[in-house]
């Protein structure tokens, strides 16, 4: 075929190398300033301090952690919203520091701890642990922290201590869902309170955690501290925590108070004892493809079954 | 209504019901089906039944409301759209999810109350799918075929308690789906106390065509 046509734009019309090319070079530098500046898109995922900590080959899970992505990005932390890609959307308006962790209750030296205090009080462990969520669903997170046993001892607990209570903040400008919805429609009654039996709260496998995959916590994760207890579904973990009481009572905690039926004081990882609405018997771990069986006490049996004997585990979920 | 009025309807309709699974797929190619993809992928097909099935029982009550009569056309194709996510979250469920654990999933029908109705919703589907030819709806006659679409009002309440007994604290999108349901069939329990009352004071009443009408054959 014959193109009898001269094309329809005059050479001046053609653009000038230089133009162009100075216009690459604008757009590259604009990026190479996104990729360097510190500061930019902190607002979505501040950079992590790295935390230094000795890995506890004593309390080391022989299995592959979990995918850093999917352990921050997988979170029930309904102060943010009850989707499990809230936390990490919305993680960025909690402000972890200054923090203060106020300890207190029937203890002989009550104490409010700045959190940078708290982090350099004892020396930091590195411990992988697997965390079994009552949804049946579970991962395996390096973290880093103390025994909660520590700090406890550290404000010498009275003879009336019987349980510790955690309560995480309450401040409707860093947590969205705090705030009350539709018809002052909200999903937990804030603060969340948790707690633990002072023996389990004593336990060497109890852990004050203040970060995890060798940094400090992200938002979205509990920062800037946590308590772990890997042998109870991860609800009784309590994040971003602000106050840590010992009392004589029972606490009411936040999914009791919620759903009494569903959520116990204990609610320890155990196949045999249904959630009203699903079996635990078995669970996924985040990354594999196959069910795989849930194990009584989240495979923490040896080292915490005593502390139930002659307890009716199904009566006391 | 138009011919090619219609074809353009129906081309809608289609690309809608196909757009969430082209974007699942899509997602599932990219890696992007987030930490728990098996849970992504049921939940998401769930979410587009329970959507579609109460879209094709929206129908009626547009006809009702406001006299459009168009909408009915659209009901077999959104029925069967919405027939054909729930077998894909059935299969995501048995086959993903439980890898083939017949006992295991038997045991869970029987015993979890959520899992009861999502199978009974299903299972009222499939007469409704299987009847939704045009030779179908001849052999068992406009009457009986009516009455036994009914079934799609069943099916409709227990998908959408199959999604309220399985939300965990908190989660409200249930309720939303709920309320709309109510609001469907409400609308219809409406027109049958208009027409009971009209027939009572002896008056015909104009506006409900006569079954098997063209406004009330779904192929119409």
């Amino acid at each position: 075929m014959l193109i009898r046509r001269a094309p329809r734009f005059t050479a001046s019309e053609i653009t000038d190398p230089t133009l162009y090319l100075s216009r690459r070079e604008l757009i590259s530098g604009a990026a190479a300033a996104l990729v360097l500046a510190p500061g930019l898109g902190s607002a979505a995922a501040p950079a992590l301090q790295p935390l230094t900590a000795t890995r506890n080959a004593a309390f080391n899970l022989n299995e592959s952690a979990t995918k850093v992505e999917a352990a921050t990005t997988y979170n029930n932390f309904y102060e943010f919203g009850v989707n499990k890609d809230d936390p990490s959307r919305l993680g960025h308006t909690l402000r972890p520091r200054p923090w203060a962790v106020q300890v207190d209750g029937c203890v002989q030296k009550s104490k409010t701890f700045d959190i940078d205090e708290l982090t350099r009080l004892f020396p930091l462990e590195e411990r992988v642990y697997s965390l079994r969520c009552v949804e049946a669903w579970s991962m395996v997170i390096p973290w880093i922290g103390f025994p909660l046993a520590s700090l406890l001892k550290r404000v010498e607990p009275t003879g009336q201590a019987k349980f510790v209570e955690f309560t995480t903040l309450l401040d409707p400008n860093q947590f969205p869902a705090q705030k009350p919805g539709f018809f002052g429609f909200s999903s937990l009654d804030w603060p969340y309170v948790e707690g633990l039996r002072l023996d389990e709260a004593m336990h060497p496998l109890t852990l004050l955690t203040v970060g995890m995959y060798g940094k400090v916590l992200p938002n979205q994760n509990g920062a800037p501290v946590r308590v772990v207890v890997p042998w109870k579904y991860g609800f009784k973990s309590a994040k971003s925590i602000v106050r840590i009481r010992l009392v004589g009572e029972q606490p009411k905690t936040a999914w009791e108070k919620a759903a009494p039926s569903e959520y116990g004081f204990y609610s320890n990882v155990n196949p045999a004892v249904s959630h009203p609405r699903w079996s635990q018997a078995d669970e996924r771990r985040l990354g594999e493809f196959r069910r795989r069986p849930t194990l009584p006490f989240n495979g923490y049996a040896d080292q915490v079954a005593s502390l139930y004997s002659g307890m009716d585990l199904k009566k006391n979920f | 209504m138009t011919r090619p009025a219609r074809v353009a309807l129906k081309v809608f309709v289609w690309g809608a019901c196909l757009a969430p699974l082209a974007l699942l797929a899509y997602r599932a190619w990219n890696d992007d089906l987030g930490a728990n993809p098996i849970s992504f992928i049921t939940n998401t097909l769930g979410d587009w039944t329970l959507r579609i099935l109460l879209t094709s029982l929206a129908m009626t009550p547009l006809r009702i409301v406001f006299g459009l009569s168009w909408p009915i056309t659209l009901r077999r194709l959104l029925g069967l759209f919405a027939f054909v996510y729930v077998c894909l979250h059935f299969a995501v469920w048995s086959v993903l999810d439980f890898f083939f654990d017949w006992p295991r999933m038997w045991a869970d029908i029987l015993k979890r109350p959520y899992i009861t109705m999502g199978m009974l919703a299903l299972v009222s589907l499939i007469p409704l799918a299987a009847t939704s030819t045009t030779g179908m709806i001849r052999r068992l006659g406009a009457r009986n075929w009516n009455r036994l679409h009914r079934l799609a009002y069943f099916a409709a309440v227990c998908a959408v308690l199959h999604y309220l007994w399985l939300a965990k604290v908190g989660v409200k999108d249930p309720y939303w789906y709920a309320a709309a349901l109510v609001m469907l069939l409400g609308v219809r329990v409406w027109e049958w106390g208009r027409r009971v009352t009209r027939r009572r004071r002896g008056r015909a009443v104009p506006a409900s065509p006569p079954v098997g009408s063209r406004a009330e054959n779904p192929l119409s």
